[in-house]
């Protein structure tokens, strides 16, 4: 999802007779539901895990900011604008709650954000699709934001403390998001001719990038099971995916779109609907850097790090400096 | 890179004349601009009416190993709550 394809830093799920004292404590600890806090005792394994899921969850929340950014000057209406730009500046708040957690666990944010820029962390895949209009931006909000709500709402009862904390703030602040991107559609939806077009055409393309957030099928994930046991991941891709389908599927016919997939049935039996699988290769191929935005969003990102310096430098200069001549003046 | 700003821990206090509470952390240069920041992060929905910043580093924390003999004590004390007391009926309210 907004952390896809974590590898799990272990070698395998233990039994409890394979478990050393200390790990048997801890596991208890997260079998009842007792959060593990930043100098609480943790396996190393834990922490590592911890740290790239987080790190990967941040990451996407301030890349995320790039292809909305994109429309914040060109949005229909002064009310619009003003409507996505709080939206955007939340997104920079939730990276921010979510490097806090991570820097709980050790990690700077300085070296997370350069593992980011030198590619050897990733965000998600979703960023690396363009937003070619303004129906995109609402399909954005509704979908990704949707999307994006069943993950964090689950991870709300993550183990750890710290991100659970993050996780619980930023639901809280969510939810406007993925209204205010239906809301944007229903206008286009029931607008013009041409306006419901480009609401099909925005759905229609974002529908299956939207789906293969939460990462790939249970049966291709061989890396959760210890995920899932130490409550770092609550619930599995396809039961969060699953999920975000049954909610979202009626949200379509309400606006009197169609189905962006042939394959949406609602099957009576599992009391589900059935859908389509995205095309997985498409998806790897994004994470390995060559979606459609991929190159764009890197180097922007390091853009605004690199012209930043000289504000983040200065300002710690000028900071010193002061606290110097105060020590001096005592 | 050492020269990422230092990180400050933030204290809200919320609407209803509560105490302060912490809400999370960011990095700034200094205290002025931890305040700014935490004002255009943590305020933005009506969640405060006064902030307060400290250096995290200036913060001193009990150990998660002393949890036992530090808080443990507490909970045989039961006569230190007032349902211990059966008082009766007749009394009235106490
Ligand atoms: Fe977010
Ligand atoms: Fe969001």
């Amino acid at each position: 999802m907004y952390a896809q394809m974590i590898k799990t830093a272990s070698k395998g799920v233990k039994t409890r007779e394979e478990m050393t004292d200390q790990e048997r404590e801890f596991q208890d600890k997260i079998d009842n539901d007792i959060k593990i806090e930043p100098r609480d005792w943790m396996p190393d394994d834990y922490r590592r895990t911890l740290i790239r899921q987080i790190g990967q969850h941040a990451h996407s929340e301030v890349v995320g900011q790039l292809p909305e950014g994109n429309w914040i000057t060109r949005a229909p209406t002064l009310e619009r604008k003003a409507i996505l730009l709080a939206k955007v500046q939340d997104e920079a708040g939730h990276g921010l709650y979510l490097y806090s957690a991570a820097e709980t666990l050790g990690e700077t944010r300085d070296e997370l954000v350069k593992l980011l820029h030198e590619g050897r962390m990733k965000y998600s895949s979703i960023f690396n699709y363009p937003t070619l209009n303004w129906a995109d931006i609402g399909a954005v909000g509704w979908l990704v934001d949707g999307a994006a709500i069943v993950n964090q709402v689950a991870l709300q009862r993550t183990s750890y403390g710290p991100y659970s904390r993050a996780m619980i703030r930023i639901c809280k602040e969510e939810s406007f998001h993925a209204r205010q991107g239906y809301h944007a559609i229903m206008k286009m939806a029931f607008g013009t001719l041409e306006q419901k077009k480009m609401a099909q055409d925005a759905v229609n393309r974002l529908w299956f990038p939207a789906i293969m957030m939460f990462g790939p099928t249970d049966a291709a994930s061989t890396n959760s099971d210890q995920s899932m046991a130490w409550k770092i991941k609550v619930k599995s891709n396809d039961e969060l995916r699953q999920q975000f389908v049954d909610q979202t599927v009626p949200q379509i016919e309400y606006l009197g779109l169609d189905l962006p997939d042939p394959g949406i049935k609602w099957n009576e039996e599992r009391g589900h609907y059935d859908f389509s699988d995205p095309d997985w290769t498409e998806f790897f191929n994004v994470i390995k850097g060559n979606g459609p935005c991929n190159v764009d969003r890197l180097s922007d990102r390091k853009k605004a790090w690199d012209d930043g310096q000289w504000v983040r430098d200065g300002l710690l200069a000028h900071a010193q400096k002061k606290s110097a001549a105060k020590l001096a003046a005592e | 890179m050492k020269n990422e700003w230092p990180l400050w821990e933030i204290f809200i206090r919320g609407q209803h004349g509560m105490s302060h509470r912490h809400v999370g952390s960011l990095h700034a240069p200094d205290a002025e601009m931890a305040i700014k920041n935490a004002r255009d992060v943590y305020t933005r929905r009506n969640e405060g009416v006064s902030i307060w910043v400290v250096e995290a580093r200036h913060i001193a924390a009990t150990a998660p190993g002393d949890k036992g003999p530090l808080f443990e004590p507490s909970e045989s004390k039961v006569y230190r709550h007032p349902t211990f007391f059966d008082i009766p009926e007749e009394v009235g309210h106490m």
